[in-house]
């Protein structure tokens, strides 16, 4: 036991405790304004993830080191990683837009959660403000993790349980959601496939590229067919597909 | 003197500050000269290994190569994209080097020494979870990789830094698996109270004969060690494992858009965590600090003073060896399989290993006939469930005639079965034109 789990268990709060304290505190607010505030989802995940540590340490002073360190790898470690996973496939540069749909919101919102903290903030201190800490001593009496776990396995046993069944339906759920699994019907063998590739309506050869035989060389152009016609085959499906105007076309007159 | 040389909980934070600070110099300076010598020993030995020198020109054996590549490193233009986040682009290689070097803070180097009048352990720090604040600093390491990756502000590293991320999220799973089975067996999470469980072998009583099993879990938990070091090859982006920077796919990976110093400190990165990750495997199923174990018993003092850092650092050594083995060995695995082996392979394992030990140590106070039937009863299920599966029977395998047959509607035809192709003319002509070869008459006329 470190000498601040035991002071913290004597509800003495140490020289150290307070530095760490008003060092982390500020930085963890930082890290919460910063989240909202940043534009970039990357950004506003790492400032996240500011604040989480500073939580995990927290809850390291706090006398409760399991709690912290499983905060720092469950949260910070994997939890947080698979948004960062998430985002970067979003791309990176996928900024919110700033433009306000509702006026006069970002004010009201802002005016509203200072008075919702300030309310919660006040209200909690009001209530625990001259609280003494009890009990703790007799809670980590055979350690911190001795004690979480002989609670987790025997008063709430049947609760972590539980949440633990829940976490696997949800993640079991996801995965039959998720999961596309084609059936034994539609899969096609290799005379099925040369049998749709040369039924009628389906053209056998390699598809045009774009901007063969068009009027540009854009990959938003469509190819032309050998009939004059245009395919829209050729050109991706997110593209639009975009005709040269006229005066597009015409002879700029730079060539004499 | 020889009493109380395992370090407990209680011996740590009594350190005055110089001490601790001449502590958490060595640890850092351990990690630095460990990467200093280890790319050097890894260079050397994957010379070895393809049978030629390798670096030998700088310094006695090569020995300063890495040196004065570092110090090159420091002399080159640092370049910055332009698409690159530049705060993040900065940050993410110091995290990495970070994370890796405070991993080194809680193993336990040796035991409790004497330094200049105080009686102290020979690691910077210990906790109650220390083995965890391991986990955190691996987990917050991938951070520096990932948004290394990201930040580039090009291809080639962000899939790098996805595969990373991927990659480390799954091996750090199965990593923590297979750390549970030491934590049951250990009954503490703390590193220093590991080394003390691996001190003595434990008395194995299987039938009424008592047996003296070893104190290392290595040996005792076989299956938690290889699949605990599988994931650290994983979890430090080593090969077979090192698809973040897969050169033939990836360029470099995350780094790709990395020079100068930045880079060196990933380098730093991956060196000083494959050297913590072996310190880590050593303390946790190696018996840490301990005297291997023909050793202690004709030297009593092979486990007091200073000499324990002699075999810490040589375990180190012998495990660093094995990830540069590894790496002359194998090649890259491919992603998709690389994923099946840690999801479908060793995280099923990892289950059923730790169900069976959790198992056998809830009946460890049971008398013989309970344990009898504890043990017999699931094996006898097993035995059967085994011997009687469903083999799936070879279907018998059709002829050529039924083959043919079997073709559907459409397909090509195919020439009659029993076809025997003429030979050629020209074959016939050129046979009958050949000249006779002059041969020189032997003892019997005909050659």
């Amino acid at each position: 036991m470190t000498t601040q789990t035991v002071l913290a268990a004597a509800g003495g709060v140490s020289g150290g405790e307070q530095v760490t304290f008003w060092i982390l505190a500020p930085l963890a607010l930082i890290g919460a304004i910063g989240m909202v505030a940043a534009r970039n989802a990357v950004h506003s995940a790492l400032w996240l993830v500011l604040t989480m540590l500073c939580l995990g340490v927290f809850y390291v002073l706090q006398a409760g080191p399991f709690i912290g360190m499983v905060q720092i790898i469950v949260y910070t470690g994997a939890i947080m990683m698979l948004f960062l996973f998430v985002l970067m496939l979003v791309g990176r540069d996928a900024s919110d837009s700033l433009i306000e749909t509702l006026r006069g919101q970002r004010t009201a919102a802002v005016v509203l959660g200072l008075g919702f903290a300030g309310l919660v903030g006040g209200g909690l201190y009001r209530a625990l403000g001259d609280t003494t800490a009890v009990g703790l001593e007799q809670a980590n009496a055979e350690g911190n993790v001795q004690g979480i776990a002989r609670l987790l396995f025997t008063k709430y046993v049947f609760a972590f349980e539980l949440t633990s069944a829940l976490l696997i339906t949800a993640a079991v759920g996801a995965m039959v959601l998720a999961h596309v699994e084609r059936r034994k019907e539609d899969k096609m063998d290799q005379i099925a496939t040369m049998r749709s590739r040369f039924a009628p309506g389906n053209y056998p050869g390699p598809k045009p590229g774009p901007g063969v035989f068009a009027t540009s060389s854009s990959v938003a152009t469509p190819a032309r067919l050998p009939d004059g016609r245009l395919t829209e085959r050729s050109t991706p499906e997110i593209l639009p597909v975009r005709e040269m105007t006229d005066r597009e076309t015409s002879l700029k007159g730079t060539d004499k | 003197m020889y009493l109380a040389q395992d370090p407990t909980l209680a011996d740590f934070g009594r350190d005055p500050w110089w001490l601790v600070l001449g502590k958490i110099v060595f640890a850092f300076a351990f990690g630095l000269l460990a990467t200093l010598l280890g790319v050097w020993f890894e260079r050397r030995v994957v010379g070895y290994m393809q049978v030629r020198p390798g670096p030998n020109q700088v310094g006695p054996f090569g020995l300063l190569q890495t040196l004065a590549d570092g110090l090159k490193m420091a002399f080159k233009e640092d370049i910055l994209p332009r698409a690159a986040d530049k705060v993040v682009y900065f940050f993410a290689p110091t995290i990495s080097v970070i994370c890796a070097v405070t991993a080194l803070s809680v193993v336990p180097f040796g035991p409790m020494v004497s330094i200049a009048g105080h009686w102290t352990p020979l690691q910077v720090t210990d906790v109650p979870v220390a083995v965890l604040v391991l986990l955190a600093c691996s987990s917050m390491g991938i951070y520096g990789i990932v948004l290394g990756g990201w930040a580039s502000g090009s291809t080639y590293p962000l899939l790098g830094g996805l595969r990373s991320s991927a990659q480390m999220i799954s091996y750090e799973v199965a990593m923590g698996l297979s750390i549970v089975a030491v934590f049951m067996t250990a009954g503490t999470m703390s590193t220093s109270g590991i080394v003390a469980a691996q001190a003595k072998g434990t008395e194995l009583s299987i039938g009424g004969f008592d047996l003296p099993a070893p104190g290392w879990y290595a040996i005792l938990l076989l299956p938690s060690f290889i699949i605990f070091f599988i994931s650290t090859v994983g979890e430090t982006n080593r090969a077979p494992f090192d698809l973040p920077e897969a050169e033939s796919e990836l360029v470099a990976g995350f780094m790709t858009e990395y020079s100068s110093l930045k880079f060196a400190l990933f380098m730093l990165s991956e060196y000083v965590s494959m050297v913590t990750m072996s310190a880590v495997t050593t303390t946790l199923f190696l018996g840490g600090w301990r005297a291997p174990a023909p050793i202690t018993t004709f030297w009593a003092g092979a486990n007091s003073g200073w000499w324990p850092m002699l075999w810490f650092f040589a375990k180190v050594v012998a495990l660093v060896f094995v990830f540069v083995w590894l790496r002359g060995t194998l090649p890259r695995l491919r992603y998709d399989q690389f994923m099946r082996f840690g999801w479908k392979v060793l995280l099923p394992i990892n289950l059923v290993w730790i169900l069976v030990l959790s198992g056998l140590r809830s009946i460890e106070d049971w008398d013989a006939q309970g344990k009898g039937i504890a043990v017999g009863i699931p094996a006898g299920i097993l035995l059967i469930a085994t011997l009687f599966w469903p083999t799936r029977k070879p279907e018998p395998k059709p002829t050529l005639q039924e083959q043919a047959n079997n073709r559907p509607y459409g397909s090509f035809p195919l020439p009659p079965m029993d076809l025997q192709v003429p030979p050629s003319p020209r074959t016939r002509r050129v046979v009958a034109e050949r000249e006779p070869a002059n041969i020189a008459a032997g003892s019997d006329g005909e050659v």
